[in-house]
């Protein structure tokens, strides 16, 4: 396997609140190799689009990242803000959920393509600009004849198509793309997923999809994070994690979501927790069907598999259950909890 | 595991128990006025409708969940919306049946205080529960507040039902509930709050509008278990207004599929996803990203997405998009304009600007007619026709070819003739009912012959339960 062209080891990011800290990630490592697609799946408030904007360093004011994200052989984080603006767009671009609010009604499509591409090349003649962008276009499906329309005469998938090519036309080696189809039909997420997958071959993108719909990161996907409470619970090659999940949570997440095979109705008990004060050792513990004694004591590191050592592309793991060996007996017994009250489910 | 209680598992092969109806609606158009620019309504001009829903015909039967499944746009919540007179139709007729003997009412008729009141049979549960609850209301006053509005309940009574309410819902112990406010409650919570406050009233019908599309996964499940046992619990009968295929299929007993304010499938949830006929309706279900990562990526999804209501397809408007449109299914200049723009998008820059010149930006194309007229800008009539040849070559399979009568080279320009559009109305076909020209596949020629024009006796005949 070549270099990775992102990786992220130990990543922590946190909000200041009157509360304390919003952990809202907690310690993530993952890699994302050249034209790799990694989807990361979770459920609202996991951390997941933090994540997201914090590789992009795109995080609000009040909120705090260390540990250390390499690009390309880089710690971004290391970097000074001006030398990260210099990489954004360029290097690394970010695709967002609402394609509606993002175009300026103002601008023609041109004059988008033309701001984006002068911003980064001030000396990209008038003439190359719009053969660069015409061509993006086109491979996004975006007839040459709209080049001079408003966003406004665009349909909803029209417009996300936009945003792609204006993502795509600096040529980043990376792309986030969060939540990319959730304001869209289920026709036109379908093409929209169909170009978001076949970006590595017409631009040669490493990309990130952030997604709360299964099904999205089984189709489009070549691994898949799965995230609860901040942290990376699963990882791994995506087949292999949806046909034999590892981790309760992605077990449960996966029985839980309502497909056209479903019969029965299926749902994890209990509510995400607070990321002020998450619980001691693994987060997941207090829903956890399979939660042992030292599931409440000690947070389960991220091993692979097997149990072998964490390496580039390998299936990793975060849960004792998974990984049980060097427990004791007293440890792997099952959890004595209290009851959950039905109103704290919802 | 929870599983779908009895109740309701028994009616899914059809309509339950015959023909009871609890809401009849018998050819609802509704249709919005555009404004328009102040211009033009100083001149008069017309400037058109948009028609949200169009000549639907169906039955709500009593004790049964009615799918009710599309694209934005397709007109489902407005359509749910005008069953509690919450929008008026323009036309047709939403008759209530109550269950307790009373006379029929038409709620299309209704306005004013007896509309209000007539409400309090009909609920609606909304996609948003962080919009439909009022922020500065604690759970006690929303979930009470429809008994208050109509009188029904004071003082102690009115602290009872609603914690009978918040109980039925699962918010117990109410008392832990009853003083929050919604900002204090997840989404599911919120949600449940919602049912509680839709059903205080004893209401025969409950409409649902996408009620867990704004929830996680984990929660969804819990959601829809609860309103399962509702309708066991309280003899409810639900619309259930989604996009979403999966949860509509395990949800439904019966599922009409909507597109750009028509019905165009209606049937058994059972019969809808094992033999869809519409072609929209195969589309839908092949374009759900599945979950089981063996299958290959690559489906194909219909291009396009849904039209402008304002300025509906000729024919069947699903027609742009269809796969296995044939030539009477209303091709129009509008397409034959999409056709060349699609075309452009994959030929070389090059190529683009030279015919780009010769056709220029084909806004004659614009309108919804039989004819269309390609005149050249730059170069012949012939010039033209050799790049239409071209596309025309591009993709042999291409079902809009097959609408186009006859092309002829005019002094004006190359002329397209477009054939006849059929009408599309609902139609039998074996369980379900479809709206599309290749259905139903074996009928008797004299039957497609009687039902082309007008639809005489509405859907209620087909849907009888086969058993």
């Amino acid at each position: 396997m070549t270099a990775p062209v992102v990786d992220a080891t130990d990543l922590r990011i946190w909000y200041g609140t009157p509360r304390g800290p919003v952990r809202a990630v907690d310690g993530v490592s993952f890699s994302v190799g050249r034209g790799e697609i990694l989807g990361l799946v979770g459920e609202s408030g996991c951390g997941k689009s933090t994540l997201g904007r914090g590789l992009l360093g795109l995080l609000p004011e009040g909120a705090k990242m260390d540990g250390h994200l390499g690009f390309k052989g880089e710690d971004l984080l290391a970097m000074t803000p001006k030398e990260r603006f210099q990489r954004r767009g360029r290097d690394l671009a970010m695709i967002f959920q609402e394609p509606l609010t993002r175009l300026n009604p103002l601008m023609r499509i041109s004059e988008h393509f033309v701001e984006t591409l002068r911003t980064h090349h001030p000396k990209m003649s008038a003439a190359e600009i719009e053969n660069r962008s015409l061509e993006v276009l086109r491979l996004i499906g975006i007839p040459p004849s709209r080049w001079k329309s408003y966003p406004h005469e665009f349909s909803g998938g029209m417009r996300q198509r936009l945003m792609i090519a204006l993502a795509l036309v600096l040529r980043p080696a990376f792309v986030v793309a969060d939540e990319p189809t959730t304001a869209l039909d289920v026709l036109v997420e379908a093409q929209i997923i169909k170009i978001l997958h076949d970006l590595r071959e017409n631009f040669d993108t490493s990309l990130l999809l952030i997604t709360h719909n299964l099904g999205i990161i089984a189709e489009a996907c070549d691994r898949v994070a799965v995230m609860y409470a901040g942290k990376i619970v699963e990882i791994g090659d995506a087949r292999t994690v949806f046909a034999d999940p590892k981790h309760p949570y992605t077990r449960e997440l996966l029985r839980s979501t309502i497909t056209l095979a479903t019969d029965g109705l299926h749902s994890i008990p209990g509510a995400p927790p607070d990321l002020v004060a998450p619980p001691t050792g693994c987060h997941f513990h207090p829903r956890c069907p399979d939660a042992m004694e030292v599931c409440r004591l000690r947070e389960p590191a991220i091993r692979a598999r097997g149990g072998g050592p964490v390496m580039v592309g390998s299936n990793d793991v975060a849960c004792w259950a998974a990984t049980p060996e060097g427990l004791t007996a007293g440890e792997t017994a099952p959890l004595v909890r209290e009851e959950l009250s039905v109103a704290d489910e919802a | 595991m929870p599983t779908k209680p009895e109740a309701s598992t028994d009616s899914r092969a059809g309509t339950p128990s015959g023909d009871d109806p609890v809401l009849r609606v018998d050819d609802v158009g509704i249709h919005f006025a555009l404004r328009g620019s102040g211009f033009a309504r100083l001149l008069g001009r017309d400037t058109g409708v948009v028609r949200a829903v169009d000549g639907v015909s169906l039955d709500l039967q009593r004790g049964e969940v009615l799918g009710l499944v599309g694209e934005s746009g397709s007109g489902k919540t407005t359509l749910g919306r005008a069953l509690l007179g919450l929008v008026e139709a323009t036309s047709g007729s939403i008759t209530h049946h109550p269950g307790d003997g009373a006379p029929a009412t038409d709620i299309a008729a209704l306005h004013g205080r007896a509309l209000r009141r007539h409400r309090t049979k009909l609920q609606m549960v909304f996609q948003d529960p962080h919009a439909a609850l009022n922020p500065s209301m604690d759970i006690e006053t929303a979930v009470g507040h429809p008994l208050v509005i109509h009188r029904r309940a004071s003082g102690a009574e009115l602290h009872e039902r609603v914690v009978a309410a918040l109980e039925r819902v699962g918010l117990a112990p109410a008392e832990q509930f009853l003083a929050k406010y919604p900002s204090d409650l997840s989404g599911g919570q919120k949600q449940r709050a919602v049912l509680a406050r839709a059903i205080i009233l004893d209401p025969e019908v409950l409409v649902a509008d996408e009620p867990v599309s704004m929830l996680d996964m984990s929660v969804r499940a819990k959601i829809l278990q609860l309103m399962l046992d509702l309708k066991a619990d309280l003899g409810l009968t639900y619309v259930y207004i989604t996009h979403d295929l999966a949860t509509a299929k395990f949800f439904c007993d019966r599922v009409a599929i909507m597109y750009l304010g028509k019905v165009v499938e209606i049937g058994p949830t059972a019969e809808i996803f094992a033999n869809p006929r519409h072609p929209y309706t195969q589309a839908l279900l092949k374009a759900i990203p599945d979950m089981d990562p063996t299958t290959v990526m690559g489906r194909d999804a219909p291009r396009g997405e849904i039209p402008d209501a304002a300025r509906p397809p000729r024919g069947c408007s699903f027609h742009p998009r269809c796969p296995v449109a044939r030539a009477d299914c209303g091709w129009e200049p509008r397409d034959l304009k999409a056709l060349v723009e699609q075309h452009w998008t994959r030929v070389p820059i090059a190529d683009y600007e030279r015919e780009r010149a010769l056709l220029g930006g084909l806004s004659d194309l614009d309108h919804s007619e039989h004819r269309a007229v390609v005149k050249p800008r730059g170069g012949s009539v012939a010039d033209v026709g050799a790049v239409f040849d071209r596309i025309r070559d591009e993709k042999a399979g291409e079902p809009l070819w097959q609408g186009v009568t006859a092309t002829r080279a005019t002094a004006d320009g190359l002329v397209f003739e477009f054939a006849d559009a059929t009408a599309v109305p609902l139609r039998p076909s074996g369980i379900s009912e479809v709206a599309c020209v290749r259905y139903p596949l074996a009928g008797d020629p004299a039957e497609l012959g009687a039902e082309a024009g007008r639809q005489e006796h509405g859907p209620r005949q087909v849907v009888e339960s086969p058993g």
